[in-house]
């Protein structure tokens, strides 16, 4: 079984670009398809548990299956596949770059890749402007956002103290209405 | 002393982070470059750069490797574990508690509410990215990279991957 969740896991790692959120599917093709080690609609139940949480997703899942497979050395051996292979990777690459830091070459690189991950990270800061947006719409996003920018750009103001406020606002926050509809829908799951 | 910063700097990320790995990426850099100094604005773009070129979950490979440049060995492993194991170890404690609430518009509000700073702290690595491209390259070469790349990734849906090494090849031999 550790053999298993360990191949499982490593081909995760190993074949899934774009981070982690990309990779799931690939979780789901080992772990519901090949393995049949949960039924679809547990993995759908994982994978909304794991988007309540913060933090990586993909370790999560690894980590999850892992463990409710073979215990706790599951959970780090499916932890440890899906992340140790790439991290090797990359500090050997870096081993490589550092060798050639002074040569004008390695110098080049650099030049070459920013820009590259200047639109990448505009992508992905676009990608959460409109789930935001489709979240609030543009009346509170918009000013959220240049609120929030002066206060961490220019105020300098800790972006973990901002976020820690903005998650107790969410778990106080009173919204009778949904409340209660929320309510009445788990009532009649209940049923 | 220094394992411990490097637990705290990849804790917040790891406890803050709605929104999967990539919304780790601002956090870290948040820690890594602003608040304790251990690299350069130009040295964490490399970092990012290579990681979206390499497979596999991002947030854990930025981890491992700035925590091992930053600690050696254990330092990767302390790193590896404050970005992974709290949120991960909730998860398998809580999940009965957690599948009783997480249609609940509270538990909904967590990743609604985070998102908007995610992606103020991602616009901001974004220019300083853009400002480090203006300074490296030089105005021309950033504007017809930046141009090239998008419709690479964007249009043609070329593999981010191929991208990097292109970039790579193309920065070795012509802006050395």
């Amino acid at each position: 079984m550790q053999l298993k969740i360990f191949l499982a896991f490593f081909r995760v790692g190993m074949l899934g670009y774009g981070g982690g959120p990309a990779s799931i599917p690939l979780v789901h093709r080992e772990a519901v398809e090949h393995y049949k080690w949960v039924s679809a609609e547990e993995f759908g139940d994982i994978l909304a548990l794991g988007n309540t949480l913060p933090g990586p997703i993909v370790t999560k899942l690894a980590g999850y299956i892992g463990y409710a497979k073979g215990g706790i050395l599951g959970a780090i051996n499916g932890v440890f596949a899906v992340m140790m292979p790439t991290i090797l990777l990359m500090i050997s690459l870096f081993a490589v770059l550092s060798a050639f830091r002074d040569t004008p070459w390695v110098n080049g690189i650099t030049n070459g890749v920013l820009p590259v991950v200047t639109v990448m990270m505009a992508v992905l800061t676009w990608s959460f402007i409109k789930k935001s947006k489709s979240d609030f719409g543009w009346k509170i996003v918009l000013p959220a956002l240049v609120a929030g920018g002066v206060i961490i750009g220019y105020l300098n103001v800790h972006p973990a103290i901002i976020i820690v406020l903005l998650l107790a606002a969410a778990l106080l926050q009173k919204d009778k209405t949904t409340e209660k509809e929320n309510e009445s829908d788990t009532g009649k799951e209940g049923k | 002393m220094t394992y411990l910063y490097i637990f705290v700097a990849f804790l917040l990320p790891g406890i803050l982070g709605y929104g999967g790995g990539p919304a780790a990426i601002p956090l870290v850099q948040y820690e890594v470059v602003n608040r304790y100094g251990w690299m350069t604005m130009g040295e964490f773009s490399e970092v990012v750069a290579i990681a979206n070129a390499l497979p596999g979950p991002i947030a854990t490979k930025m981890a491992g490797y700035i925590g091992y440049e930053v600690g050696g060995v254990f330092g990767a492993v302390v790193a590896v574990f404050a970005t992974v194991a709290p949120s991960l170890i909730l998860m398998i404690v809580l999940v009965s508690l957690l599948l009783k609430y997480r249609d609940s518009p509270k538990i909904k509000r967590l990743t609604m509410y985070v998102r908007p700073v995610i992606a103020i702290l991602l616009g901001i690595i974004t220019f300083q990215f853009l400002g480090n491209s203006l300074d490296g390259a030089g105005t021309l070469q950033t504007v017809l990279l930046i141009v090239v790349s998008f419709l690479m990734l964007e249009r043609w849906k070329i593999h981010p991957a191929l991208v990097i090494v292109l970039a790579i090849g193309y920065g070795a031999v012509f802006l050395g």
